[in-house]
């Protein structure tokens, strides 16, 4: 596509950009800065604020002959209007001479911030925002030194109003940018709060309940130009000023969201150095500037007093707290005479460096590298996912996206945000599933199949099936076929393992088939549940279906940063009966209570590592607190098999992850050339951000960390598609009434990293299973009905809702129940 | 030589500069910068608001605030918010009255005690039980419980000061 170039002047500086852009951005891109509220480089332009008013000439133009009238010096004749005019909604033009500094500009500014101020309280000392305050900023350069106002003429309203359980609202702070409410609208479409009266007493209210009900609520105090809108988290929390910040990802789902943390050293927390906030960090080519809720507020896990703080050893039957060597050197021995029947179950949550070491830990004793997910087909993700280069913030035209079985605003939000944004700049939108989700608003396809048809209804879109299939199918079947770039995502909806394991390959063979391979844009992703499952699988990391019966017949299981016990009743037993059981975990879950011996490990803000994200982005997060700071005795995940390898004569680095890095490049082909240097590499981004101009694109961090870097591509071909189609098992219905049950994936989650932030609890998913009630009343289900899992029944609460299909119970993860029917 | 002589004769007669510390004391000078006090309103309540500019403006780092939030039930200072934790590290302290000057709120000020001293780094440490002043008669000890709706102002209307 070729963009048209225009030139214009401003302040004197010659400047070419695309047409029709913005004449505030052209101006942002010649490093001149225009003062804006309302306007922000993410949203559409309102004009609301007049804050960026400038003086704008045009080149007269002759009629006759479509041409510049010149002037004695061969120059176009520039036409000045008589007024000022908004730099953030005037796209520029050919020869536009535009001018942000004379006194007529300067004399607006400071008017537009006296008309502002006139109803601002200026409580600066006692304003979260203080200290980063683009009003604050901007009084300070352009303002008025003294108020004309008396105090008590200002208007005066309500300092403290609740929107929900996470935002706070202080009504006279708001300047009525309207950048809030045109974020959840525009951006988001989550259109939960708007503004309510008129001119001075206009007021940002919330219609929804509970109130500011939006997984988003937290980016709208990144960008409020002002203190009107605070996080519950941080309230009053410090002063920005006040807080060291510290690269990190999230990692609480696939996205792999950049962040920034604020930490501070607090009497509060006993002289620790505590985390205060969560801000985003940008990266464009992963989150942008933004972060969802559970990114920005379940991060208190960290600094939970329930964290397992010394090694813990099995003596008469009970759990002792021991010393580091007493628990390694037991270990050790169980090792040797374990042998090769030594399992290692490891989860999403660990880093890569830490997968790599537990990897060749279990590869010289000649173990089963497992991998906890309920998702699968990770293996061909990482022969499928679109390549280097790939940026779903760069969808457009031409583009298409398929998303089978997944719930992406809950699954993978972030990515849920960008494809939304794709459709707007054009892509096309295909959305499989079997319940109504928030991404069939955008999609040029809807098709709907029943649970449990998900492989075959990605198998009607394949160039061989798609003449005999329904008519939405065929015809989105074409648009995809015909798509310059193709991106299908697959999630977890309604889905075991086999069966998304046997969906991952389904829909890796329609890339194939339809020629969307090795190309820039198009490719598999999966939308796991943690961020670095797909990590797991490039360090040769497996799921496997019969994972009870592996765990049950091993001599040793060693499971890190999983809870099989707490999630899987069958799990549990399994586990139960293993030989000896090596924990390496956080807390004290179900698994570690049955261990035979427990290791304490850090959190990733006490530590260095890097994830590899859904889309194969390795990325690099730092230490945020001290060392030796909330659980003294703790150590890294990777440390833990390195002194164990020690013991065995295994060579493992304990200590640096950084050397941990450079062994898995030089081990495995898709790193190669991956080191902490180029992970920490940068490049300019469009919006600015973080910069002295706060106003302009928010208080996101500018990302001096690292953007991260993709994993090379390691095969192509026909062969990428071994292993065999995958058969699934039949499960046996146990009654002629039972309702068959489904798992889904939501958002806020039970998980053991989401339950120790507070905040959240309201939001949780509660434990039950959701039923349609005309099925409900068909199958005469009341409050509690059974649930039925390995031929065995708990009572479950049902939960009636509209939104669950008929005939079929949903049963959201995590809560810590598991079944395949629904009995009366 | 005879003038040194002179000199030394003379100021044997005059009155002695030295007084007897600590029995006897000079008063301070109206400007004098000695140990902080946290200033207290008439009903009591606490005037400063836990904004930290004083930390921010302190060239030696010395002091360290954290704030909370303000209830009708549970009241410090007028406004939202208070400082929940204030300490000032008086071994850190240069008493150049910076925070004097930054306080918003009139609420820290450089007092007249001069008598500092301590036998340990933890003792130099002044926490805001030390640092607040009593509360003046007629007016009530912090928390208080208040009307709701009268303390919203955190920031009261400020003169310029006149000595
Ligand atoms: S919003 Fe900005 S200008 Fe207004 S009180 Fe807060 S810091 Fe001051
Ligand atoms: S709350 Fe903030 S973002 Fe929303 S309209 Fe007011 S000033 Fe703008
Ligand atoms: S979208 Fe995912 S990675 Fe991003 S902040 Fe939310 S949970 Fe974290
Ligand atoms: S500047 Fe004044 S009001 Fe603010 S924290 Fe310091 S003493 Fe308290
Ligand atoms: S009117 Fe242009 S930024 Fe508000």
């Amino acid at each position: 596509m070729v963009v048209k170039m225009v030139s214009l002047t401003i302040d004197g500086r010659a400047v070419a950009v695309p047409a029709g852009t913005l004449v505030v951005d052209a101006a942002k891109k010649a490093g001149i800065d225009i003062p804006v509220f309302c306007y922000h480089p993410k949203l559409d332009p309102v004009g609301m604020c007049r804050q960026c008013l400038v003086e704008i000439g045009r080149p007269l133009i002759d009629r006759a002959t479509n041409q510049f009238i010149l002037d004695a010096d061969g120059k176009p004749k520039i036409s000045f209007g008589p007024k000022l005019e908004t730099a953030c909604t005037t796209p520029v033009s050919e020869g536009m001479v535009v001018v942000t500094d004379s006194d007529k500009v300067v004399a607006a500014r400071k008017d537009v911030l006296e008309f502002i101020l006139t109803s601002h309280p200026l409580d600066c000392p006692i304003c979260d925002k203080g200290g980063e305050c683009p009003l604050q900023n901007l009084t300070m350069r352009y303002g008025p030194p003294v108020s004309r106002f008396l105090f008590d003429e200002k208007m005066h309203l309500a300092k403290h109003v609740p929107l929900g359980e996470l935002i706070y609202l202080d009504r006279e702070r708001c300047i009525q940018c309207g950048r809030c409410v045109r974020f959840q609208s525009e951006l988001v479409d989550d259109p939960v709060i708007g503004f309510s009266q008129r001119g001075r007493a206009l007021q940002i209210v919330t219609f929804s309940n509970p109130g500011f009900d939006s997984i988003w609520s937290g980016n709208t105090t990144d960008i409020c130009p002002v203190g009107a809108l605070t996080t519950a988290d941080f309230r009053f929390g410090a002063r920005p000023w006040e807080m060291n910040a510290s690269a990190s990802i999230c990692n609480h789902c696939a996205v792999g969201c950049n962040l920034t943390y604020n930490v501070r050293r607090e009497a509060k927390a006993g002289g620790k150095t505590v985390i205060k906030r969560v801000m985003p960090r940008q990266n464009e080519m992963v989150n942008e500037i933004w972060l969802c809720d559970k990114g920005r507020l379940a991060y208190h896990y960290m600094e939970s007093d329930q964290r397992l703080e010394q090694p813990l050893v099995r003596k008469g039957g009970e759990l002792v707290p021991a010393g580091w060597d007493e628990a390694l050197n037991l270990v050790t021995e169980k090792l040797r005479s374990a042998g090769n029947r030594m399992v290692m179950l490891v989860g999403g949550r660990l880093s890569n460096e830490d997968l790599f070491n537990l990897g060749e830990l279990t590869e010289a004793q000649g173990g089963q590298k497992l991998l906890y997910s309920y998702m699968g087909g990770g293996d061909l993700v990482s022969r499928f996912a679109p390549p280097k280069g790939s940026n779903l913030g760069e969808l457009g035209a031409g583009s298409v996206v398929l998303v089978v079985a997944c719930d992406l605003h809950q699954e993978a939000p972030l990515w849920w945000l960008r494809l939304k944004q794709a459709v707007k700049r054009g892509a096309k939108l295909i959305v499989a599933s079997a319940r109504p989700t928030r991404l069939d608003k955008f999609a040029t396809h809807v098709v709907r199949y029943a649970y449990g048809e998900e492989t075959r209804t990605v198998a009607a879109f394949l160039p061989v099936n798609v003449a005999g299939a329904p008519q939405v199918i065929q015809s989105a079947a074409k648009t995809l076929t015909e798509a310059e770039d193709l991106i299908v995502i697959y999630g977890s909806d309604g889905l075991y393992l086999e069966e998304s394991t046997a969906l991952a390959r389904t829909c890796a063979e329609l890339l194939l088939k339809t020629n969307h391979t090795g190309k820039v844009n198009s490719g598999l992703l999966a939308a796991w549940q943690n961020g670095n499952l797909q990590g797991g699988w490039e360090l040769g990391f497996r799921t496997v279906p019969d994972l009870a019966e592996r765990l049950e017949k091993a001599a040793l299981v060693w499971v890190a940063a999983a809870d099989p016990a707490g999630d899987d009743p069958a799990l549990a037993k399994a586990v139960r009966r293993t030989g000896f059981l090596v924990v390496q975990e956080l807390f004290l879950t179900e698994t570690a209570r049955m261990a035979d011996v427990v290791f304490p490990v850090l959190v990733n803000a006490e530590r260095e590592g890097s994830y590899t994200s859904g889309e194969r982005r390795v990325q690099r997060f730092y230490p945020a607190l001290p060392p030796k700071g909330i659980v003294p005795e703790a150590r890294p995940d990777f440390a833990i098999p390195a002194l164990v390898g020690e013991k065995l004569g295994i060579e493992l680095e304990d200590h640096s992850a950084a050397l941990v890095m450079e062994h898995i490049a030089a081990k495995f082909a898709a790193f190669a050339g991956i080191n902490y240097q180029r992970l920490a590499e940068v490049a300019e981004q469009w919006p600015p951000v973080g910069g002295s101009d706060l106003y302009y694109g928010g208080t996101s961090y500018l990302n001096r960390q690292g953007l991260g870097v993709t994993l090379s591509d390691v095969l192509q071909g026909e062969s990428l598609l071994n292993p065999a189609p995958i058969q699934t098992t039949q499960r046996q219905k146990p009654s002629a009434d039972a309702l068959p049950v489904y798992p889904i994936q939501l958002l806020y989650d039970r998980g053991t990293t989401i339950l120790p932030s507070a905040l959240l609890h309201e939001r949780l998913v509660q434990p039950a299973v959701w039923v349609h009630p005309t099925t409900a009343a068909e199958h005469k289900l009341q409050s509690k009905a059974r649930l039925i899992y390995e031929g065995e029944a708990v009572e479950v609460a049902v939960l009636l809702s509209e939104q669950t299909p008929p005939k079929v119970a949903l049963l959201p993860r995590s809560v810590g129940l598991l079944g395949y029917w629904l009995e009366a | 030589m005879l003038e040194g002589l002179m000199t030394t004769l003379k100021s044997m007669f005059e009155k002695p500069v030295t007084i007897q510390y600590p029995e006897q004391k000079r008063p301070v000078r109206a400007r004098f910068k000695g140990r902080h006090v946290l200033k207290r309103y008439e009903n009591g309540l606490e005037k400063c608001i836990g904004c930290a500019l004083c930390a921010a403006a302190c060239p030696a780092d010395a002091i360290f605030v954290e704030s909370a939030e303000n209830t009708d039930e549970e009241r410090y200072s007028p406004g939202e918010r208070y400082a929940s934790t204030y300490e000032i590290n008086m071994l850190r302290c240069i008493f150049c009255g910076f925070c004097e000057d930054a306080c918003p709120t009139e609420a820290i000020v450089l007092g007249d005690n001069y008598e500092l001293s301590f036998t340990s780094r933890a003792e130099s440490i002044y926490t805001k039980d030390m640092l607040l002043e009593p509360v003046p008669p007629g007016g009530q000890p912090t928390p208080q419980r208040t009307p709701a709706g009268v303390f919203t102002r955190s920031v009261p209307e400020m003169k310029d000061p006149t000595d």
